[in-house]
């Protein structure tokens, strides 16, 4: 029997098991809606916005590890979804991004709504597709799904012309698929394995670099277990919090520009990093010329191009993480000496005795660094928490009790800001029972707000907490450093919102909190309420996160109190 | 630098547009670039020459690995390298001069007209500079350089 290509796209979809898709229909797509009203397979999640729509497909992904899937129309409907795409695409989430298209005929001809799309999303997807032909469709979807999740994850675009979507032809869903020009690497090679894990054995002060490859390989089990044997101290990037637990004591905290004291110490002081799927970003390695002078470096990661790319590295091994490490475990095991680093160790423990994460905190006003923690003692070990971006990130990343990867869903590369609340959502859609909770700025909420409606529509209680200082506080904070407080368009106590209100003319639920009994109750009947919340807290104006990096200072010079200004 | 690298891609829309903007988006200049399909095959060659700082260089040839339709990238400095290049000269000149001078070249006077005299020549890029060098004195009206193809030895 012959499909139309409409049918195509939902029979693949239902092929590759999809569960729900994220979208909003148009004009070009509205074939394919067409036949999302007909089945009964999978259900469409109707964001308000494309954005909120790629952003709910990624959140599910980060949540599930499965592919995420987001459906939107041509022109500003996939221009709409770009930030969305280029997200994903920077921290190497899952996603099939399908968009419609203007007829082929119309294509160049400056039609309504058309856009060049496979032009616009070529550099922030792993691939993307332009179907001109349907016997072409099934294939390319095909394609589409494997290679969002095979070698180093990451978004692909699929740009459908209108007339594409009425044509027929047979559909014959390939069972197996093998590209040429497209064979990822997953087994590392033996030797250089070997070699790093000799190399392991002989340093004195070596330290895990864990990166989020850690997550995305699902090897954190392994990584768990080969940090107890070898109890070599280990660091994790904002994108790996949670492959190790929280309280495992070789953890010495996050790396990087608002890491730990003793993390960024681990990196500087270290004669062996050890790389697991971590990419050496600048906001980790703070001023390059200076990172990790006597350090050798193994690097394991799925994709070449990222080895060397940074900094040098001595022991290079490509291939999938999980693999590596399987191959790795056992030379390790085999005459490993953990009373060898255990000065090493002493060391960092005191560093951070030295300098542990702290803040001052108060009986009147709220830090938001408390709220955070507070959080951390009331939800349940298994909650999902996401962020958006700026102060409250960071602080999220240092002190929320993270136990288990794909627990912290948070724009890493690309920093989105209006990440945080679809992402929630899509991954509420993921996790089912398990508390979602977003934790977000009074300036970042703002971007994406309109998601309220659609979590109400669909019943997806996420709880937001606005640690709300009334400014852009990131920017405020380095206006504050590096500009001797000229505080150019970040203070925002003019223009709040009602957040109580606006929760609730949208089917949610708001809280306003000035006192810490306050939150705690909050927080408290916000769980119980099962709708969208918002809690307003009013923290303090003027905290800054601490300690820091200075850009492009070595990691060495933290700027630890405030005081160090 | 200079650097010659052959791209292998499979014959798709959007593959050039895919490569260029590799060197495009690390404000990497392209000397030259050559594509032509490869016989009985999916394939495509192009042949790219590019010159700046090779660790940009070594990420752009890493990158271009990872994009799917790429097949191989062969970088090798053992290659044979080979341009086409076409001159038209008026007609005034002496067509003896410009043909012997072409001859030396590997080259010929493909066309000669009511104007123009047009020259072919196919050899090295160095020594197509020299060619150029010499025929200066015969005022070339237009120059039209092919940029190079390489095949590995």
């Amino acid at each position: 029997m012959k499909l139309t290509g409409a049918q195509i796209v939902i029979e693949s979809l239902i092929k590759e098991n999809v569960e729900v898709v994220f979208g909003y229909p148009g004009g070009a797509i509205m074939n394919v809606y067409d036949e999302i009203y007909k089945q009964n397979s999978f259900q469409h999640i109707l964001a308000k916005h494309e954005q909120g729509a790629v952003h709910m497909a990624d959140g599910y992904a980060r949540a599930s590890g499965k592919v995420g899937v987001a459906m939107v129309t041509s022109g500003p409907g996939l221009t709409n979804a770009i930030t969305g795409i280029a997200t994903a695409y920077t921290d190497s989430i899952p996603l099939v991004v399908i968009s419609g298209q203007v007829p082929t005929t119309a294509i160049g001809t400056d039609a309504f709504q058309e856009v060049d799309a496979v032009g616009v999303t070529r550099p922030i997807t792993k691939h993307n597709f332009l179907v001109k032909d349907v016997r072409d469709l099934p294939f390319i979807m095909k394609e589409a799904f494997f290679l969002a999740k095979s070698g180093r994850p990451g978004p692909v675009h699929i740009d459908i012309p209108k007339d594409v979507t009425v044509a027929k032809t047979r559909f014959e869903y390939p069972e197996k698929i093998d590209l040429k020009t497209y064979k990822p690497t997953y087994v590392g090679n033996k030797r250089a394995i070997k070699r790093a894990a000799e190399a392991i054995k002989k340093a004195k002060k070596p330290v895990f670099y864990i990166g989020g490859g850690a997550v995305l390989s699902n090897s954190y089990m392994l990584v768990r277990e080969i940090v107890k044997l070898t109890q070599i101290p280990a660091v994790e990037t904002l994108m790996a919090r949670g492959v190790l637990k929280y309280d495992c004591p070789y953890l010495f905290g996050m790396v990087g520009m608002h890491g730990s004291y003793a993390a960024n110490m681990a990196m500087n002081d270290a004669d062996l990093i050890i790389s697991l799927g971590a990419r050496f970003d600048d906001r980790v390695t703070g001023k390059l010329e200076e990172f990790a002078k006597n350090a050798d470096i193994v690097h394991i990661d799925i994709d070449p191009s990222q080895i060397g790319k940074v900094v040098k590295t001595k022991y290079p091994i490509v291939g999938d993480l999980k693999n590596v490490l399987e191959e790795m475990f056992p030379l390790l095991t085999d005459g490993i000496d953990t009373e060898r680093y255990s000065e090493w160790r002493e060391i960092l423990n005191r560093y951070q005795e030295l300098y542990p994460l702290k803040y001052g905190n108060e009986e009147d006003v709220i830090k938001p660094q408390w709220a955070i923690e507070k959080t951390g003692e009331i939800a349940p070990d298994d909650a999902v928490i996401s962020t958006d971006v700026g102060q409250h990130q960071m602080w999220t990343a240092q002190f929320y009790p993270f136990t288990y990867p794909r627990q912290l869903l948070t724009s890493g590369g690309l920093g989105t800001m209006g990440f945080g609340f679809p992402a929630a959502l899509g991954a509420k859609k993921a996790v089912g029972e398990k508390l979602v909770i977003n934790f977000t700025g009074d300036g970042s909420i703002m971007m994406n707000i309109q998601e309220v409606l659609c979590g109400f529509a669909y019943n997806l209680p996420v709880i937001n907490i606005i640690l709300n200082n009334n400014y852009l506080g990131m920017v405020r904070q380095w206006q504050t450093m590096f500009y001797d407080d000229r505080l150019s368009e970040t203070d925002l106590s003019e223009v709040q919102p009602d957040f109580v209100k606006l929760a609730e003319s949208m089917g949610g639920i708001g809280f306003r909190v000035k006192t810490k009994s306050e939150f705690e109750t909050a927080l408290k009947e916000a769980i119980k309420a099962k709708k969208v919340a918002f809690i307003d807290v009013q923290v303090d104006r003027r905290e800054d996160v601490l300690p820091m990096v200075p850009p492009n200072s070595p990691l060495k010079n933290m700027l630890i109190f405030k005081e160090d200004k | 630098m200079k650097r010659v690298i052959s791209v292998i891609v499979e014959n798709e829309h959007g593959v050039l547009a895919r490569i260029v903007n590799m060197f495009a988006g690390r404000g990497y200049n392209i000397t030259s670039l050559t594509v032509a399909p490869i016989p009985n095959s999916e394939f495509s060659r192009m042949t790219i020459v590019s010159e700046g700082d090779p660790k940009v260089f070594e990420q752009i040839v890493k990158q271009l690995h990872k994009l799917i339709p790429v097949y191989k990238v062969i970088e090798s400095d053992d290659f044979i390298e080979k341009e086409m290049t076409m001159v038209k000269f008026p007609i005034e000149n002496h067509l003896a001069d410009i043909d012997a001078l072409a001859r030396c070249y590997n080259g010929s006077i493909s066309n000669v007209g009511e104007k123009h005299v047009i020259v072919s020549i196919v050899d090295r890029p160095s020594r197509i500079d020299n060619f150029l060098k010499a025929v200066k004195r015969f005022k070339p009206v237009e120059i039209v350089r092919s940029g190079a193809s390489v095949i590995e030895r």
